[in-house]
């Protein structure tokens, strides 16, 4: 066991057993709202990052792993939220619960996956880019024109909260200090917390073993070079296709996680290319290929929306002294430049992101000296 | 039954000349750098706004006097070419000449990133305190464009097809400038020397062909194509948006790609097959399901025949 520890490396335990205390005794918060006089709710927004650190991971899959360049991750999220939501909600007969739709949601995920992929993976990159951005706007308005089927615009809900034993919900929903038992929602956000927090976990372990697995090898192996691949014996076809499928499958568990965590699968329109964009942005700035740097981008792009530009506009607006209700007053609407600057300088400056994994700045560093 | 596939096709000609010009923009650049210049879409917006601002400062409304409303908009039209022309330009030349080496995901990437800025920008824009854009609190808003053309019928009061001025000013002046181009990428040195750095950079370079320029030649070419189409569409649409550029974009890229993209009478023909198609699937089948129609094509088209149809299958370089 030790061995093993050690093998894995300090820090990945570390946070994780941080992350695993921190609801009961969320000391971070308590410092900021005693600093702030306002409660920001750390476990929820760790939440939000643990399922979108989810998604990013699948498309790091696709992107960082295959070199599939693929615009439109948010149409197998969205798969994966409205399968939750058909299988879940009341409306239909199906309420299969949190358990079944997480079985299910990836497979629905992989399916959509394999439909797109098996005709489109063999067109070079950048026309893959497109038809895959394409897909994610022919998705977003196929699920909000079907509204007998996706309620439309108002999308489904209520998705209900995962089904668990009585005692872990009881125990979930107690403090260490002082018993808080019986409220329902710290209940089920926790649920969500420790569930979202186990399948994020249990996923980078994979996708770890993946990456040192034959497999994981040949999807480098064609993102560095397909010819040089394909001569020593790897089948560009079905490798693509390996990777491309399992993103869809990874992003489709993690709709599902998002559907229940909202506890509705959101109106379509939430899923449009902006939100595919965004995820690309993590990896860009986190690393694209690196499993740590997904992590890392994840959770910066999420704290900056969540945490940071809530509190940079309201600086801004005692800055300008009360409610001002200009456009530029608000810091939110500041985000596309931040984000679109972001991706600017990381391309010019720092190709490899924040926290790539060796191999890939290895590479780039590589190219960059060829080229001098 | 006959004047409504009429109108139809009034109406899909003339958003298919738009996307036409603005598909050039794409098709061009990508002819030459093989990269999709995701923020093409984005100066076609920014290009309409200059125009929209510039008829609030010269106070341009549907009352003024026909020889006032002539001089401003050939000056909106003038302005915005420029404008559009000159932002391209500069937008290459800060953010994607530096890449030119690196890994094709680097321009991309950018590209999407500048596309982020712009659309920002428009948004600030539309916060302007400026009668026209309807004050700050309105940024998001789509704004009225003045409708600078007198709405007569020109077949007549009494015929059920419409055909308004402003049908014929942007077929006719889409005609103009596809022309024009044609000529100047045809016909001049800078042409030739255009056509040759999309068959083959290094060897134009070796030929003598000073390639930089004409890069920085297509994407102020590109630019202006889009500044113009921008003031001609929000004349016929009478709308302006800061995210207009980015469905107008991917449509116009759609366009580029049917046609065979880096293939100029291709992007033509794919903007005005486009622009058919909208109509047809508008009034047919449903203005909600536009997008899906458009890039269901879009993924038909690539699949079964990725270079288009203009486009001649070469094999991808090694």
């Amino acid at each position: 066991m030790a061995a093993l520890l050690k093998k894995i490396g300090g820090l990945p335990v570390l946070a994780l057993v941080l992350l695993a205390v921190y609801p009961f005794a969320p000391v971070l918060d308590w410092g900021l709202e005693a600093a702030t006089g306002q409660a920001l709710h750390i476990d929820r927004q760790l939440v939000n990052i643990f399922i979108f650190s989810l998604l990013a991971l699948a498309l790091n899959l696709q992107v960082g792993q295959a070199g599939l360049l693929q615009l439109g991750i948010a149409a197998f999220f969205a798969i994966g939220a409205f399968t939750t939501g058909v299988l879940t909600v009341e409306k239909y007969p199906f309420q299969i619960g949190f358990w079944g739709a997480l079985l299910v949601a990836p497979l629905a995920g992989a399916l959509g996956g394999f439909l797109l992929g098996a005709p489109t993976l063999r067109l070079r990159g950048d026309y893959l880019a497109i038809v895959t951005l394409g897909f994610g706007e022919v998705m977003r308005i196929v699920l909000l024109n079907l509204e007998n089927i996706t309620d439309g615009p108002r999308g489904l809900n209520p998705v209900p909260p995962p089904w668990l034993p009585t005692p872990i919900r009881d125990g979930l929903s107690t403090n260490v200090f002082g018993a808080v038992a019986g409220d329902a929602s710290v209940g089920t956000l926790r649920a969500m917390y420790f569930l979202a927090l186990i399948v994020l976990a249990a996923t980078v372990v994979c996708l770890n073993l993946l990456e040192k697995s034959r497999i994981g090898r040949a999807f480098v192996a064609l993102r560095e070079d397909e010819l040089a691949a394909s001569c020593m014996g790897i089948e560009p076809a079905r490798i693509k296709l390996a990777a491309f499928t399992g993103g869809a499958a990874l992003a489709g568990l993690a709709g599902c996680f998002y559907a229940t965590n909202l506890t509705t699968t959101a109106e379509p329109n939430t899923y449009d290319f902006n939100y595919s964009i965004m995820v690309l942005c993590c990896l860009i700035i986190g690393g694209l290929g690196s499993l740590r740097g997904a992590l890392l981008g994840a959770g910066l792009l999420l704290g900056f929306d969540n945490v940071i530009s809530p509190l940079l506009t309201r600086l801004l607006q005692t800055a300008l002294g009360g409610e001002s209700t200009h456009v530029m007053a608000s810091f939110s609407n500041w985000r596309w430049i931040v984000f679109g600057t972001a991706l600017v300088v990381m391309m010019r400056l720092r190709p490899e992101g924040l926290w790539p994994s060796s191999r890939v700045a290895e590479e780039l560093h590589e190219t960059q000296e060829e080229s001098a | 039954m006959l004047d409504t596939v009429l109108q139809q096709l009034l109406i899909g000609l003339t958003n298919g000349m738009v996307f036409a010009l603005v598909a050039l923009g794409y098709t061009m650049v990508y002819g030459i750098l093989e990269f999709i210049n995701f923020a093409h879409g984005d100066v076609f917006m920014l290009s309409a706004f200059v125009a929209l601002t510039l008829c609030g400062a010269l106070g341009l409304t549907e009352q003024s006097s026909a020889g006032a409303l002539i001089g401003g908009l050939l000056l909106c039209i003038a302005a915005s070419s420029v404008f559009g022309g000159l932002l391209n330009l500069a937008i290459d030349r800060v953010v994607y000449k530096p890449l030119r080496k690196a890994p094709k995901l680097a321009p991309l990437v950018s590209a999407i990133g500048v596309s982020f800025i712009l659309q920002n920008v428009g948004l600030f824009w539309g916060g302007m305190s400026m009668k026209v854009f309807g004050g700050g609190g309105q940024a998001a808003a789509p704004k009225a464009f003045p409708n600078l053309l007198p709405a007569t019928n020109l077949l007549g009061a009494t015929s059920h097809v419409t055909l308004q001025p402003k049908d014929v000013l942007v077929i006719g002046a889409s005609l103009f400038v596809m022309v024009g181009l044609y000529g100047i990428v045809q016909f001049t040195k800078l042409g030739k020397a255009m056509r040759a750095t999309a068959q083959d950079p290094s060897a134009a370079r070796l030929m003598g062909i000073d390639v930089d320029q004409v890069v920085a030649a297509t994407f102020l070419i590109g630019g202006a194509l889009a500044g113009f189409a921008s003031v001609i569409y929000s004349l016929y649409i009478n709308t302006v948006h800061y995210q207009m550029g980015y469905q107008n974009g991917l449509y116009a890229f759609t366009a580029a790609v049917v046609g065979g993209i880096g293939n100029i009478p291709g992007a033509v023909l794919g903007g005005l097959l486009l622009g058919l198609v909208r109509a047809f699937s508008d009034q047919f089948i449903g203005a909600q399901w536009q997008p899906a129609v458009l890039f269901g094509i879009l993924i038909v088209i690539l699949v079964f025949r990725p270079a288009g149809l203009l486009g001649s299958t070469a094999r991808e370089k090694v």
